[in-house]
């Protein structure tokens, strides 16, 4: 390699390691600041602390109810997204396999929805709604994430179908297979790849989601970020648990993408290409 | 007797058809149908309404959309969108595009540079929204006033200007981790082949990258453009989070307006019109979009 090419190498890495630092300075500000006391957070927010506190962890989990939050965000995304795989696999499977102009049209009508922004049917959809929401608002949010991420989903599975070779479904229909079985036994395990991809697509969607839940959820079923955004807006001058209610909200999806980041960066990239 | 039977071939095959339809189609299809076309289809209808939220008692016309119109917060709200997309689709592309680059150059470090860029992205706009409340209210004034920098010492929120830029500055750090993906997806589609064969003929990194790597790849920005220009329309969470509208409402996107003036002004109808007439502009503003970028797509 010649010098012109090597300090070219050199200058991007320092490029790189300047933005990745910018790039989470926020959190390691958060952080810091969340064992410090409050006097020392007041004087210099970017003075690493002098005397280390977990009070202010303390303060945060009750008063934030994070167990609570934190055990209603996963009943939520988990039953959304695993509700939203089985549907929109099937859904999927049979556009993909039956030619018929109805499956064509329905399959177009999903597409087009997915340019209509949640905006421009919140209003009719709260009113719509309230009865159902009032009964169970756990339970109505779930049915309205399968009704917002049927399209995406559907989508992402059909263009997988289509690669995969229909002497397949025949050959388990010859032996016997009904097409139930066929499909759950024999097509939804090749479709690991696609199923990977909607599941973190929708994961992180749902587990991020503020403006729906704000609207449905009461206090007792609130999700994390809902709950931060009000435990914040309430402590916001007591900063240290104001931070450290930040990291709480932080922690687990990021330990969760620590853990699965190949598939984090390879499923985000096979969705945003189809 | 013959034809008779065929017919009730075809009916059992139109049954056996109906059934799977129902089988495979039918849940996924209902749930999408309540949840998503009847709002939809109800609410412009309710727009040529005097709909309050509970009933109707009669049809306006465009008297709605013209209250909209009217209204001098809304030609607020829609330059400052305006702007936000124009400016936020920019440089997020700029930046997601320049990430992109530099993790799939020859470094050795590169899949660590990715993991931090992307991590802003893992964590939805409130959260981060209110940590940036915190750095622009909180770190830098309090740094200002001790080192006594000027230009801080008041809190970019509350001033509109600056509250633009530190919206902007936020959603750059926010989505330009996820572009960065979709333009790295680009960047490795294209064959090895090709760019030794321009190494071969001499050609220089920078037209390397302006004239066989971008037009190479003119599909993710297609998809990168479409994706930030929705997503910049559709802004609620970080604009509630940072700013919430304030100061006088004078940085409002347009979803907290709409937001705003359905659920604390009970403006239903008004607020439904400007709802359809955002859709219509995304809508538009997408279609075009994609069919100009299309146009620099190469066939391959």
């Amino acid at each position: 390699m010649n010098t012109r090419a090597r300090w070219g190498k050199r200058a991007t890495f320092i490029v790189g390691a300047i933005l990745a630092i910018i790039y989470v300075f926020p959190f390691f500000l958060v952080f810091v600041n969340s064992i410090k006391l409050k006097y020392d957070i007041l004087a210099n927010p970017l003075s690493i602390p002098f005397s280390i506190t977990w009070d202010n962890y303390q303060q945060a989990f009750t008063k934030m109810n994070y167990f609570r939050a934190l055990t209603n965000s996963l009943v939520i995304t988990i039953f959304s997204v695993s509700l939203l795989i089985i549907f929109s696999s099937m859904l999927a499977y049979y556009l993909s396999r039956t030619k018929s102009k109805p499956s064509k049209y329905i399959f177009l009508i999903l597409v087009a929805s997915m340019i209509v922004p949640f905006q421009a049917l919140m209003i009719p959809f709260m009113a719509r709604f309230a009865p159902l929401v009032s009964y169970n608002n756990r339970g109505a949010l779930i049915f309205f994430y399968i009704g917002f991420g049927t399209a995406l989903s559907t989508f992402l599975y059909h263009g997988f179908i289509s690669t995969i070779p229909t002497e397949i479904d025949e050959a388990a229909s010859i032996d016997g297979a009904s097409d139930l079985v066929a499909f759950w036994k024999i097509i939804f395990p090749m479709m690991r790849p696609i199923t990977a991809t909607v599941a973190i697509i929708n994961a992180l969607w749902i587990w991020n989601d503020f403006l729906l839940p704000r609207l449905v959820l009461d206090e007792a079923s609130q999700t994390l970020p809902l709950s931060t955004y009000l435990f914040y807006g309430q402590y916001s001058v007591e900063y240290g648990q104001a931070m450290a209610g930040l990291a709480l909200a932080v922690i687990p999806i990021v330990i969760f993408y620590l853990i699965l980041q190949k598939q984090f960066i390879s499923g985000i990239s096979q969705g945003a290409v189809k | 007797m013959i034809l008779l039977k065929e017919e009730k071939g075809v009916q059992v095959i139109s049954a056996r058809k109906t059934k799977k339809f129902l089988k495979f189609a039918g849940i996924p299809l209902v749930i999408f149908t309540i949840v998503l076309i009847v709002p939809f289809v109800n609410g412009v209808y309710y727009t040529f309404t005097d709909w309050d939220g509970f009933e109707v008692t009669k049809l306006v016309g465009f008297e709605n959309y013209a209250d909209s119109f009217v209204d001098p917060k809304f030609w607020v709200t829609l330059r400052f969108t305006a702007l936000f997309v124009v400016v936020s689709l920019v440089l997020v592309n700029v930046v997601a595009f320049g990430l992109a680059l530099i993790v799939t150059s020859k470094l050795r470090s590169k899949n660590f540079l990715r993991t931090f860029f992307f991590v802003p992205n893992l964590i939805g706009g409130v959260v981060l929204g209110v940590i940036w409340q915190f750095i622009f209210n909180s770190a830098i004034v309090s740094l200002a006033n001790k080192y006594d920098w000027e230009f801080f010492k008041q809190s970019w929120l509350q001033d509109t200007n600056k509250a633009f830029w530190a919206l902007i500055i936020v959603t750059v750090w926010q989505s330009s981790g996820y572009m960065m993906i979709v333009y790295i997806t680009g960047l490795v589609s294209i064959e090895n082949d090709v760019l030794e064969a321009s190494q071969i003929d001499g050609a220089s990194p920078l037209r390397t990258l302006f004239l066989i790597k971008i037009p190479l790849m003119a599909q993710a920005f297609t998809i990168a453009l479409f994706l930030t220009l929705r997503s910049g329309f559709m802004a609620y969470d970080v604009n509630v989070a940072l700013t919430d509208g304030g100061p006088y409402r004078t940085t409002e996107l347009i979803s907290l307006h709409i937001f705003q003036d359905a659920f604390l002004e009970g403006d239903f109808g008004t607020g439904q019109s400007k709802a359809v007439i955002m859709f219509l502009v995304v809508a538009l503003a997408a279609l075009v979009q994609v069919t100009i970028s299309k146009r620099y797509e190469v066939q391959r």
